[in-house]
């Protein structure tokens, strides 16, 4: 199926990293983050401070979810356990070896693959640490492997500001790639459904590897979000209430493809470091969660007046420039200025520079919409009532009414949210429409107060 | 500025929980945001990292502006309609401009300085920042009153506006009614004589009117034929009138008529409404819909013929009285309109079928477009509720499009 989106925005961000690899970064340390897995309520360390461990070997796990294994990147020693409030663990710090020594997995031919036994793959995926790869729709919570999903929603586009082409991040992995999907197949009874870029240019090898069969291509383009994979449910397989899918980052899909071809957790990715605040933006070949020190050594980052993002600017999360670790799911950084000084009569002087997809007195911006910006952190405003009817709806192309769900949320309405499609979003979809907002709230924040309200009922 | 900034942020430390002042945080903060946007950044995570340049200050400015063609206008016109009346010629526009000033400078300030109290006050005892949208309701309230009126009214009614209107239910965005137009509301209700009848829409001051003269609008003069057996068409009497030409439609279209300060010029409210519409703050569907819902309600009334007002042609609807004001600047309140983009077209054409309704039915008080605004904003939720209802269940029949 072919989707053309035609509402979105792609934000005009300077910054952007240009197709080629500067360089392997793979020493220092690495860290798995807790945080990075929302479903964990009660985690259980498996290793301590001093243990050596080898690239696949478990660190900790959560107790609603035994089987599932969240397991070391890398080998080398446990240098380091970081606890927050009430000593909630935060993230399991590893020092790497300059080898790296792999546990060991069964392998398989890449034919055999799809004669494999359910039970089986999701045995080896749950010990090996790549489960988490997969997540639930509703609520964008990790997979649960007791449950059987409908289908299996697989994004090769990402349309989020100075995202990388997958081609790129997935360059040279074809097999490991085709094996991947062969796994999904494996774990619904329902098709895969791959989503890529519409352009001819930026479909690399997934238009060879969709012919699998189950595996149903579609091509989207339009501005952003129609990369998101969530945009991509709502049009191909609405979820109502009692239905689950689930879906995958390509990244997570290719580790999964290698660890069943060669029975190892390689989690060695490329990672792109980009956004204004970025001397050269570039790409890296690295790990996942490396120390995010290493990684913006070259940029010459004052830490001061830079926030480092792991992720991108809508939906990562700031990370300490000194202490902070690449985020689980995140092959991108950010490097944006602290815009933290008051701006004299910043609401009303004509600006040409300060970008806005609105039109109102003195924005000048629409005049040079091609033009990338150098944009901070400020917020431009303060937080208002809902006023502006109509707005957000521009920005979010799914046929769903966002004012009146979020204050569904807002006004606590189990029947209300879930009638008005609380199960089809997660905060990146409507990450936009809070970029957007002149009211300044913040919508993610809300939305996912409304999905843990509905989880936990 | 530099300067200013240092100075303006040393007083914050009185304002500060166990300050001297305290109490008045948020009225000092309004002030202080007024000055410089805050320094506020965005969340370091569960949020986005960047803002859009746009704020609520900005878009209520842009209103005001759009409301500026009017306003300017207006003024001239309330020292043009004020020779006219006296029977003085070759007056310059300057002289004009300047007997307007003097009666709607006032009435500016009056509403604004009551309105911004009212306001003020709240955010103190609530406890809640000073919201901007009553900058536009405080443009908007002089613009629809009678140049006639006692400026102890404009503030009272302002009072009441804002105090029930808005602050009873929570606030700017949580209001069920249009605040400007409760404020006239309620003076029509509490001294009518002050803003109905045919005396209050021209400014005399000094002078002594011309023989013959009729403080009549346009509007009035179409409700005096409903009732009358023997009446004349309306537009027999809009050409006897007395002041030749003064009702003619070109006239009426620009707006050289008496009326309230700002509402008389359809033309200046379309300029208005390219703005709104061009920066996207108005609701073009809104807008449009309620001069298509008059047109047709116009146009049945032409069918039925059972006065002279009904037979009007229905494209005078939308240049007499305040419809074209009431569709561009008051109709399109996003808080106090429909919601959704469906419910904005219900919503807009009900407006504009109970304006020519109201007219044509209650001749007392012909102007309809301020009760058929303030009755569809209690009807706008409703008319919410059936389009999400229908929007809840056009999700649940969804299928798969590839399974």
């Amino acid at each position: 199926m072919d989707i053309n989106f035609k509402r979105g925005f792609d934000i005009p961000l300077k910054g952007s990293a240009p197709c080629q690899l500067d360089g392997k970064i793979r020493e220092g340390t690495c860290a798995v983050r807790a945080i990075d897995f929302r479903h964990i309520t009660r985690p259980k360390l498996v290793v301590s401070v001093g243990d050596t461990v080898k690239a696949g070997s478990p660190l900790f796990f959560d107790r609603v979810f035994p089987k599932v294994q969240h397991t070391s990147p890398a080998s080398g020693e446990v240098v380091e356990i970081r606890r927050g409030e009430k000593r909630k663990l935060l993230e399991v710090v590893i020092l790497m070896d300059k080898e790296t020594n792999f546990l060991s997995f069964p392998s398989f031919a890449a034919e055999k693959l799809s004669e494999l036994d359910r039970d089986q793959v999701i045995d080896i995926l749950c010990r090996s640490g790549l489960w988490p790869h997969l997540i639930q729709r509703p609520f964008g919570v990790m997979a649960d492997p007791e449950t059987n999903p409908d289908a299996i929603f697989v994004s090769a586009i990402d349309t989020s500001p100075l995202a990388s082409d997958y081609t790129f991040l997935l360059d040279g992995e074809k097999d490991c790639f085709q094996a991947g999907l062969r796994i999904l197949r494996r774990l619904t009874p329902g098709p895969v459904h791959l989503s890529i870029s519409g352009i001819p240019e930026k479909q690399g090898f997934f238009p060879e590897v969709a012919k699998e069969e189950k595996v149903i291509l579609h091509q989207v383009t339009g501005p952003h979000p129609a990369g998101n994979v969530g945009v991509h449910i709502h049009h191909i397989r609405p979820i109502n209430k009692g239905d689950i899918v689930w879906t995958l980052d390509p990244c997570g899909l290719r580790q999964i493809g290698k660890l069943f071809l060669k029975g190892q957790y390689d989690a060695t990715k490329r990672l792109s470091i980009t956004g204004p605040s970025a001397a050269h933006p570039t790409y890296l070949e690295t790990i996942s969660g490396i120390s995010i020190k290493k990684v913006v050594e070259q940029q010459q980052i004052d830490p001061e007046a830079v926030r480092v993002i792991s992720g991108n600017v809508l939906t990562g999360s700031a990370v300490d420039a000194e202490k902070g670790y690449l985020g689980f799911h995140h092959h991108q950084i950010t490097l944006l200025p602290e815009e933290n000084r008051p701006e004299f009569l910043g609401w009303i002087l004509p600006s040409f520079q300060k970008l806005s997809v609105h039109r109102g007195v003195g924005l000048f911006s629409f005049l040079n919409p091609n033009k990338l910006r150098e944009i901070g952190t400020n917020m431009h405003g303060e937080a208002r009532a809902f006023v502006q009817t109509g707005a957000w709806e521009k920005f979010l192309p799914m046929d769903i009414l966002l004012l009146y769900l979020i204050k569904a949320i807002l006004a606590e309405d189990y029947d209300e949210m879930e009638a008005l499609g609380i199960y089809e979003l997660i905060e990146e979809d409507i990450a936009l429409c809070e970029f957007t907002d002149v009211s300044k709230q913040n919508l993610q924040m809300i939305l996912r107060e409304g999905i843990d309200l509905m989880r936990a009922d | 500025m530099k300067f200013l900034e240092k100075i303006v942020h040393a007083q914050r430390k009185h304002f500060r929980e166990g300050g001297k002042l305290a109490r008045f945080y948020y009225a000092f903060e309004a002030l202080e945001t007024f000055l410089f946007v805050p320094e506020h950044t965005t969340p370091r995570s569960g949020s986005v990292h960047i803002r859009d340049g746009m704020d609520m200050k900005r878009m209520m400015v842009t209103v005001i502006l759009s409301m500026v063609p009017c306003l300017i206008f207006g003024i001239w016109n309330v020292g043009h309609q004020s020779y006219l009346a006296t029977g003085v010629e070759g007056i310059s526009c300057a002289t004009k401009m300047w007997i307007g000033l003097q009666v709607v400078l006032p009435m500016i300030a009056v509403a604004y300085a009551s309105g911004l109290g009212v306001e003020f006050i709240f955010a103190i005892f609530r406890r809640h920042p000073v919201n901007e949208g009553f900058l536009v309701s405080g443009m908007l309230i002089p613009l629809v009153m009678p140049p006639t009126i006692p400026l102890w009214q404009v503030s009272l009614a302002t009072i009441f506006a804002v105090l029930v209107g808005k602050e009873v239910f929570g606030g700017t965005g949580m209001n069920i009614f249009n605040v400007a137009l409760l404020a006239r509301a309620f003076l029509y209700f509490a001294y009518p004589s002050e803003i109905s009848g045919d005396s209050v829409w021209t400014y005399i001051g000094e002078g002594a009117v011309v023989d013959g003269y009729s403080g009549a609008t346009p509007l009035a003069v179409a409700a005096s034929t409903v009732g009358n057996q023997e009446a004349v068409p309306v537009l027999d009497l809009y050409e006897g009138v007395w002041k030749t030409g003064l009702y003619d439609i070109g006239n009426l279209f620009l707006g050289l008529i008496p009326g309230s300060v700002g509402e008389t010029s359809t033309l200046m409210c379309l300029i208005g409404a390219l703005i709104l519409i061009g920066t996207g703050i108005g609701s073009w569907k809104i807008i449009l819909s309620v001069f298509a819902g008059s047109y047709v309600m116009g146009l049945i009334f032409n069918l039925i013929g059972l006065n002279e007002f009904m037979l009007l042609p229905p494209h005078y609807h939308w240049v007499i009285g305040g419809l074209a004001f009431g569709a561009v600047f008051m109709a399109t309140d996003p808080v106090t309109a429909s919601h959704t983009e469906l419910g904005k077209w219900i919503y807009g054409f009900c407006i504009g079928l109970l304006t020519v309704l109201i007219r044509v039915f209650n001749p007392a008080y012909p102007e309809g477009i301020m009760l058929a605004i303030l009755l569809m904003n209690v009807f706008s939720s409703l008319i919410d509720h059936f389009v999400i209802s229908s929007h809840k269940k056009r999700r649940l029949k969804r299928v798969p499009a590839v399974s």
